[in-house]
C-alpha cells in the first residue's frame, strides 16, 4: 500500500503484445516455466517416447477441441460471466451435425453442410444463453446451468442415446488431413488462437469486452452497449463450441450426446490459471493458450507413464490450486 | 462536569490520494443523543468506521471513560462498548432473528448452539426495544427495513454496547416507524446509552438530539452546539460553507443568444422528481442547487438516459433522445461525469488513457480493429489540455488522486467532442487546489459553445459556476433564475421553505 501513496514510483505499463493483463510478462513466464519443467519430467520418465514429433503433434491433437473452447470462454469470463454449458452444446452441435437427416442432405450436396450445422447449433445455443443473462437479467452460472441440463438432454432425445457414425469420407479426408505434417484440427485450433488474441487485444469489440467486464455500470455510461455486448460473447463461445464439435467428429468419426462431458471445467481451469481474472476485467488470450497445453501435455506424461487418470486428477487439482495462488500473490501485488 | 463516556481528538486517516479524515473531534457523553451532521464527502462514513475498528487512523487519540483504547479491530470496538448499525443494515436475511442477535457471540456449550437459550435472551431484549411482536424464531428476510433496524439494535444490546452508532437510520422508514424508532431512541438515552445519530434531516434532529458536531471536509467545523437551539441557517452554512474559498472563474464575454443546445421539458419519474423542465443554450452553465436526496443526480442521470422517464422529453440540437438509451444520448453528444467516479465512471484497474479513449472506441477503429497508435496519443492530448498529474497515460487509474481522475472523466468527454456536459457533484473528494483547476476547465468548456449543466451539494460552487440557478427540493424546482440575482441564504430559503411545508404535512 504504501508504494501508491509515493507519486514518483511509477507503475508499470502493460507490457507491448499483451494489453489484456496488466499482469503481462511475468505472469506468462511462470506459466512458460511450468510447461518446461513438465517437458522435462516427460523426457526424463518417458525418454524419446514423449520427445518425439508424433507425441507433440498427439498432444496438440488433444489440446485443439478443448483448446477452441477456451479461446471462446476467456473472452466470456473477462467480460464477467461464466458458461457451463459449453460441453453439453458440443454434444448437441455434434449430434445434430450427424443425424441420418443431416448427413443425407451432406450427401446430397456437400459435407460442409455438417460443419455450418454444427456451428449454427453451437452459436445458437450461444445466443441463447446471452439472451437469458443480458435480458433475463438470469444469473451467468443458472442460466447457463439450465442450457447444459436442456442441451445434453436434446442432443440424448435426437441421437435416441445412440452413437452416430460419420459415412461422408469427403468429411473424414479432409479434418483427418496432415497437410505439411500438421494435422487440419491443429491448424484450425492456431487460427482460432490467432484470431481470438486479435480480436481480444486489436478491436474496440475487445477493449468492449475488457471495460464491461471491468465495470459494467462506467461502460453503460460512456455510451457502451453493454446488454448488447453480453449476448455477442456467449454466442462467439457457442460457436467455438460449434467448431469444437466439428473437431471432435471428425477425430472420433462419430457424433454422441456424451461428447465433451466435463470439459467445461476443463476450459475455465485452463482460462483461469492462463490468468484471466474469474470476476472479470482481466483476460489473456496467450495465458489461456499456456494453460490448455499445460493440462494436455500433464495428461499425456501421465499415459506414457502407465498412471491412472485419477492420478491425474489429482494433478490438475493442485496445479489449479497452485495457479490460482500466484495469481492472487500477483494481483496483490499490484493493488 | 463528568468525564465523557467517549472522547476523540484530532483524528486523520488517509487514503492512497486523499485525506478522508483531517483532524475531527468528538466528544460523546453517556446518556445523551450526539447528531453528526455534514454533506456527503465530509468523512462521516469514514469516522463511524474509524468508531467500528474496520478502519485504523493515521493520527489522533481515542479516550473511553478518559482511558487511552485503540479499536484495531471490530471485535475490540465491540467488547470496549461501541457498537454500529450501519445503513445497508448487515443482517443475514436467511438467519433467523435470534441467529441474528446473536451472531459472532453464540451462546454455545460444547459446540453446539443452545437455541432455546437465545431465543429466550433476544425475546428479552426486544421487548426492552418495545417490540415484543417480533418473534426471535423469525426469517429476518422477512421483515420490513424497520424491523431489521430493531434486530440491529437488539444485537447492539446484546453486546452491552454503552454507544450506538446509527448511521442514517430514518433513510429507510416511513413516518409512522419513523416515530416509532424515536421512542426506542428515547428509551435508550434514558436507559443511559450514548446514541451517535446520523441524519440528513434536520427536523429529526431537531426533534431527538441534544448536541452535535458539524464536519466539514474531513474536519470537525463545530462541535457541541444545542440540537435544538441553533438556527438552521448556521447549520447549512456550516456545512456548505468554504474553509478555503475558491475563485470561480467569471464570464468574460456576454452570453451569445442562441437557440438552446439541451431542452428538458416536463421530465418526472414517480416517486424521485417530477416536471422539471429547463434549456440550456451553447456556453450557457445551468447549476441544480439541492440537499442531498433532493432530486438532482436522479434528474441529470435521466436526462443522460441512465434513468428511463415516466414523463417528459429530452431534445438535444432539435432531436429528440430516445427514453432510457444511454448510446442515444451519447452518439447526440451528451456526456456525463457522474456522482460516483468509481463505481460509475472509472474502470479502475484499466491505464489512464483507456479510460479517457472509452467513450471513443468507434472513432480509433477501422472496420472494427483499433489503431492503437491513435488512440494513445489522442488520449494523451486529451489528459494533458485538462492537466491530468502525473502525466503517464499508462499508468492504472487507482493510483491517482481524485481530482486527476475527476479530470480523466472529463478529459473522455472533451475526447469524445461532446456539445452537452452534465457534472455531478463534480469537486466531491477533490482537494482544494485540484477544484479551481476543475472550475477553470469548465468554464473553458462553456466558453468554447458547450452546454453545461453542475450539479453539487456545495451552494456556494454552483452559484459561482452557473450562469442559471435552479433550486430543488424535494424533487421540485423550487426556483429559476440567474445565479447573480440570488445568494446563497436565498437558495437555503427557498430550500427550507419547502421542508417547513413538508414538516406540516408530516406532522
Amino acid at each position: 500500500m504504501t508504494s501508491l501513496q509515493d507519486p514518483s514510483l511509477s507503475v508499470p505499463a502493460p507490457p507491448k503484445g499483451d494489453r489484456g493483463g496488466s499482469i503481462g510478462l511475468a505472469r506468462n513466464l511462470g506459466l512458460v516455466i511450468a510447461l518446461v519443467i513438465l517437458c522435462i519430467v516427460g523426457v526424463a520418465t518417458a525418454g524419446d517416447r514423449f520427445a518425439s514429433s508424433d507425441n507433440v503433434l498427439t498432444i496438440l491433437r488433444l489440446a485443439a477441441v478443448v483448446g477452441v473452447i477456451s479461446i471462446g470462454m476467456t473472452f466470456v469470463i473477462t467480460g464477467g460471466g461464466i458458461d457451463l454449458s459449453v460441453g453439453a452444446i458440443l454434444a448437441l452441435a455434434s449430434v445434430w451435425a450427424t443425424t441420418t437427416g443431416t448427413q443425407a442432405m451432406a450427401g446430397d450436396v456437400h459435407w460442409i453442410i455438417m460443419v455450418f450445422s454444427a456451428i449454427l447449433v453451437g452459436a445458437a445455443c450461444g445466443t441463447i444463453n446471452g439472451l437469458l443473462i443480458a435480458y433475463g437479467r438470469i444469473v451467468p452460472f443458472i442460466a447457463t446451468l439450465a442450457m447444459l441440463a436442456s442441451a445434453r438432454g436434446l442432443a440424448e432425445i435426437i441421437a435416441d442415446r445412440k452413437t452416430q457414425i460419420i459415412r461422408d469420407q469427403g468429411f473424414l479426408d479432409f479434418f483427418g488431413a496432415e497437410p505439411i505434417g500438421i494435422p487440419v484440427i491443429v491448424i484450425i485450433f492456431a487460427l482460432v488462437v490467432a484470431a481470438g488474441w486479435f480480436l481480444l487485444n486489436r478491436t474496440t469489440f475487445g477493449r468492449r469486452t475488457f471495460a464491461v467486464g471491468g465495470n459494467p455500470e462506467a461502460a453503460r455510461l460512456a455510451g457502451i452497449k453493454v446488454q448488447r455486448h453480453t449476448v455477442y460473447l456467449y454466442a462467439l463461445l457457442g460457436t467455438t463450441c460449434g467448431i469444437a464439435a466439428v473437431m471432435l467428429m471428425s477425430r472420433t468419426t462419430t457424433g454422441s450426446s456424451t461428447h465433451g462431458t466435463l470439459i467445461e471445467l476443463d476450459a475455465i481451469a485452463a482460462v483461469v490459471i492462463g490468468g484471466t481474472l474469474l470476476s472479470g476485467g482481466r483476460g489473456t488470450v496467450v495465458g489461456t493458450l499456456f494453460g490448455v497445453l499445460i493440462f494436455t501435455t500433464l495428461t499425456n506424461v501421465f499415459t506414457l507413464n502407465n498412471l491412472s487418470t485419477s492420478a491425474q486428477a489429482v494433478a490438475k487439482g493442485v496445479i489449479i490450486v497452485i495457479a490460482v495462488l500466484l495469481q492472487q500473490r500477483i494481483a496483490n501485488r499490484k493493488t | 462536569m463528568a468525564t465523557p463516556l467517549l472522547e476523540m481528538r484530532g483524528i486523520v486517516k488517509e487514503f492512497p490520494g486523499v485525506r478522508a479524515l483531517d483532524g475531527v473531534d468528538l466528544v460523546v457523553r453517556a446518556g445523551e443523543v450526539h447528531c453528526l451532521l455534514g454533506q456527503n464527502g465530509a468523512g462521516k462514513s469514514t469516522l463511524i468506521k474509524v468508531l467500528a475498528g474496520a478502519h485504523g487512523v493515521d493520527d489522533g487519540t481515542i479516550l473511553w471513560e478518559g482511558e487511552p483504547v485503540t479499536f484495531a479491530d471490530p471485535q475490540a470496538a465491540l467488547r470496549t462498548g461501541v457498537a454500529t448499525i450501519y445503513q445497508e443494515l448487515d443482517l443475514v436475511d436467511g438467519l433467523s432473528v435470534a441467529d441474528n442477535v446473536f451472531l459472532g457471540h453464540e451462546s454455545s456449550r460444547g459446540g453446539f448452539t443452545r437455541n432455546a437459550d437465545m431465543n429466550r435472551s433476544a425475546r428479552e431484549l426486544l421487548k426492552t426495544l418495545g417490540h415484543p411482536e417480533i418473534r426471535p424464531t423469525r426469517e429476518v428476510g422477512s421483515l420490513s427495513a424497520a424491523g431489521k433496524q430493531i434486530v440491529s439494535m437488539a444485537r447492539a444490546l446484546s453486546r452491552d454496547a454503552k454507544v450506538i452508532v446509527m448511521d442514517e437510520p430514518s433513510a429507510v422508514l416511513d413516518p409512522d416507524e419513523v416515530k416509532g424508532l424515536f421512542r426506542v431512541v428515547d428509551d435508550l438515552r434514558a436507559a443511559g446509552t450514548a446514541i451517535i445519530y446520523i441524519s440528513h434531516r434536520l427536523e429529526e434532529i431537531r426533534r431527538i438530539g441534544d448536541r452535535l458536531t458539524v464536519l466539514k471536509d474531513g474536519r470537525t467545523v463545530a462541535g457541541d452546539l444545542p440540537a435544538k437551539d441553533t438556527p438552521t441557517s448556521e447549520l447549512i452554512t456550516l456545512m456548505t460553507g468554504r474553509t478555503v474559498s475558491s475563485v470561480f472563474p467569471r464570464r468574460t464575454t456576454p452570453l451569445p443568444a442562441a437557440d438552446p443546445l439541451l431542452s428538458v421539458s416536463g421530465l418526472g419519474r414517480a416517486g424521485e422528481f417530477a416536471d422539471v423542465s429547463f434549456d440550456v443554450r451553447p456556453g450557457e452553465i445551468i447549476g441544480l442547487a439541492g440537499l442531498v436526496g433532493a432530486g438532482r443526480s436522479e434528474i441529470v442521470e435521466t436526462v443522460f438516459g441512465a434513468r428511463r422517464a415516466g414523463h417528459g422529453t429530452v431534445t438535444v440540437d432539435g432531436h429528440k433522445l430516445r427514453n432510457g438509451a444511454v448510446d442515444a444520448a451519447v452518439a447526440a453528444g451528451v456526456g456525463l461525469c457522474p456522482e460516483e467516479r468509481k463505481s460509475q465512471g472509472l474502470i479502475l484497474d484499466d491505464a489512464v488513457y483507456r479510460n479517457i479513449s472509452l467513450a471513443s472506441l468507434g472513432r480509433f477503429s477501422r472496420y472494427g480493429v483499433s489503431t492503437e497508435g491513435a488512440e494513445r496519443s489522442a488520449a494523451r492530448e486529451a489528459a494533458r489540455s485538462v492537466d491530468v498529474r502525473p502525466d503517464a497515460p499508462d499508468r492504472v487509474i487507482r493510483t491517482l488522486s481524485g481530482g486527476n481522475q475527476q479530470k480523466v472523466v472529463l478529459a473522455r468527454w472533451l475526447l469524445r467532442g461532446c456539445k452537452v456536459l452534465l457534472l455531478d457533484e463534480p469537486t466531491r473528494g477533490v482537494d482544494v487546489g485540484a477544484r479551481a483547476e476543475i472550475y477553470a476547465l469548465v468554464r473553458q468548456l462553456a466558453d468554447s459553445g458547450v452546454a453545461i449543466v453542475v450539479v453539487s451539494s456545495d451552494i456556494e460552487e454552483v452559484l459561482g459556476l452557473s450562469d442559471r440557478v435552479l433550486v430543488i427540493a424535494d424533487g421540485a424546482v423550487v426556483h429559476d433564475g440567474p445565479s447573480d440575482a440570488i445568494d446563497a441564504s436565498g437558495v437555503l430559503d427557498r430550500i427550507l421553505a419547502t421542508h417547513e411545508h413538508q414538516k406540516e404535512d408530516v406532522a
